[in-house]
């Protein structure tokens, strides 16, 4: 018989890999911001809607010194992470909770394929009129738009339990917490970390929808803001700052997933 | 259905207990109907038999003979519609303290977030034993089944054979009256079979423990036990508790070619043969 233990990590092969993707890809945002700096100089589209790079960097540099920008990013990145952090809560909560009962599935089921597709913006107008441009606007779209991602990923993932796991689970005895604990929610993680990863993307958008149209405090009003007063370089700048946050939450978010789901096949086949 | 006793089987066990009437299984008149949709299947008309402790006997019977829903109904993980199941004298109505299964999918049975260790430490750990005392029947156990150095490596990071050793690991730590093993090689290859087969044999002498083996494989029913239950096509009941009188010390090439395994296998086949046919016990000519 042999021995096929895969050592757990195969670093150096992996980190070639990265770097030769990295190649083209450095290639290719090199090219976009060329053609960002040479349009506009050479008169080809108006540098009064897009400045060349050069000037929404600097413009960039400048917000980096002003508080109301370092303000505005702490508004938008704690009304990002306390929606992500309320959906991620409740939709794990409720979706173990219906997942678990297959009553409460077949009661939930058409009240969910109801009420998940209705696209969070369309809430606008009934956050207005309770809150205004408070906070707190934002944080109902943003939380109304990440739980039902992570809601429907829980309840595919507490389906997907094996059913010769779960002989095995009760053949040893295991009591309702050990199961939940030790079958259940193992095999739930891949989904939930899934829906994690969707829900934040989704959260983003929608916090800085709120903060655009509805001027809740964040770098959403700030682009708003900048557009009104003819700032266009300042207003490219902020946007670029947005991309760059959707990039990190999107990268922390794939460093969370190799980290949880070392032993899962979709991870196991990168260091395979 | 009277079930023969064979000389000279029982040295293996406790010598010290009366093997007459310990018995670590008894099931008396088994019957199992499947409901659903208006429609009622018959799968386990009648099944009586008893276990004595220590012993080690198979059940082959055709497939279909719903040899995976009796396993599930003596296991406790499906309920009996007449009948009872009674293991060490307390009749089982769902998974009962003093049994362990082994499933023939053994990629689907062991938790693929756990190591080795970690997988057969946790039914431990859910009876709630000592670390000291899990550490002990850990290391026993994955000692037992030649896998001590691959306690920290994942399940998946095993060869078939090897996984399938792990759930074994698990079911003997366990300490279990009864090991139950259902088709648990109906998925490796010849040679890793091979091995396995010696192996359970090798447990169950060194360890004590009650085995019962389901299978399809003729072969594998007669070099593995003491006794054969063969069983009819459904509605199932059995057709015949064969005594296998070869001597104790088995060898997959010595035993296998003796006249007598040849005998006993040929009666065997021709049992499933029959059953395939239809014949039932209580029809026009007992085998």
């Amino acid at each position: 018989m042999t021995v096929a233990v895969h050592p757990t990590s195969t670093g150096a092969r992996r980190g070639t890999g990265r770097g030769r993707d990295a190649v083209p890809g450095a290639l290719g945002l090199l090219t976009v911001v060329a053609l960002w700096e040479i349009l506009p100089t050479a008169g080809v589209v108006n540098p009064e809607y897009l400045p060349p790079f050069t000037e929404v960097a600097s413009a960039l540099a400048d917000q980096l010194g002003t508080s109301t920008f370092w303000t505005a990013l702490g508004q938008t990145l704690r009304g990002w992470a306390i929606g992500l952090a309320i959906s991620m809560v409740a939709g794990i909560v409720v979706g173990m909770l219906i997942g678990s009962s297959r009553l409460a599935r077949e009661l939930t089921a058409s009240t969910i394929e109801f009420l998940r597709p209705i696209p969070s913006v369309a809430l606008i107008p009934l956050v207005v009129l309770l809150y205004g441009s408070q906070p707190k606007s934002a944080l109902v779209l943003v939380v109304y738009a990440a739980f039902w991602q992570v809601l429907v990923q829980v309840l595919y993932g507490v389906a997907d339990v094996d059913p010769v796991i779960r002989d095995t689970a009760r053949s040893y005895r295991f009591s309702r917490w050990a199961r939940f604990r030790q079958v259940v929610w193992p095999t739930a993680l891949p989904y939930v970390v899934t829906g994690f990863r969707l829900a934040a993307a989704v959260a983003l958008i929608l916090e800085i929808t709120a903060e655009l149209v509805i001027g809740v405090p964040g770098l959403g009003q700030r682009v708003g803001v900048a557009r009104s007063s003819g700032a266009t370089d300042t207003m490219y700048a902020l946007v670029v700052v947005v991309g760059l946050i959707g990039v990190a939450v999107n990268a922390s978010a794939r460093t969370v997933e190799r980290r949880v789901l070392r032993w899962h096949p979709s991870v196991r086949r990168e260091s395979a | 259905m009277t079930s023969t006793q064979i000389p000279g089987a029982t040295d293996v066990t406790d010598p010290a207990t009366d093997p007459a009437t310990d018995l670590a299984l008894d099931v008396r008149g088994l019957k199992k109907v499947y409901d659903g949709q208006g429609r009622s299947v018959e799968a386990v008309r009648d099944l009586t038999f008893s276990i004595e402790r220590g012993s080690l006997v198979c059940i082959v019977g055709p497939s279909g003979a719903g040899k995976t829903t009796l396993l599930r109904c003596i296991a406790g993980l499906l309920g009996i519609t007449d009948g009872e199941v009674v293991l060490d004298g307390e009749r089982v109505t769902s998974p009962p303290a003093g049994m362990a299964v082994v499933f023939q999918e053994y990629g689907r049975s062991l938790f693929p977030w756990m190591t080795v260790r970690q997988n057969v430490e946790l039914p431990l750990k859910e009876k709630g034993l000592r670390r000291a005392e899990r550490r002990r029947l850990v290391d026993e156990a994955l000692a037992a089944v030649g896998l001590t150095d691959s306690e920290d490596a994942h399940p998946w990071q095993l060869s078939g054979g090897m996984q399938q050793r792990v759930a074994i690991a698990r079911a003997v730590a366990y300490e279990p009256t009864v090991l139950l093993m259902d088709e648990p090689f109906a998925a490796v290859d010849a040679q890793t079979r091979a091995d396995l087969e010696d192996l359970v044999r090798t447990l169950w002498k060194r360890l004590g423990v009650t085995v019962l083996f389901v299978t399809h494989d003729i072969d594998e029913a007669v070099y593995l036990g003491q006794r054969v239950l063969v069983l009819s096509n459904r509605p199932t009941v059995i057709l015949e508790d064969v005594a296998i009188d070869l001597p104790d010390e088995r060898d997959q090439l010595e035993t296998r070619s003796t006249p007598r395994f040849a005998e006993l296998r040929h009666h065997v086949y021709e049992l499933i043969q029959q059953a395939k046919r239809g014949h039932r016990p209580d029809g026009e000519a007992p085998a």
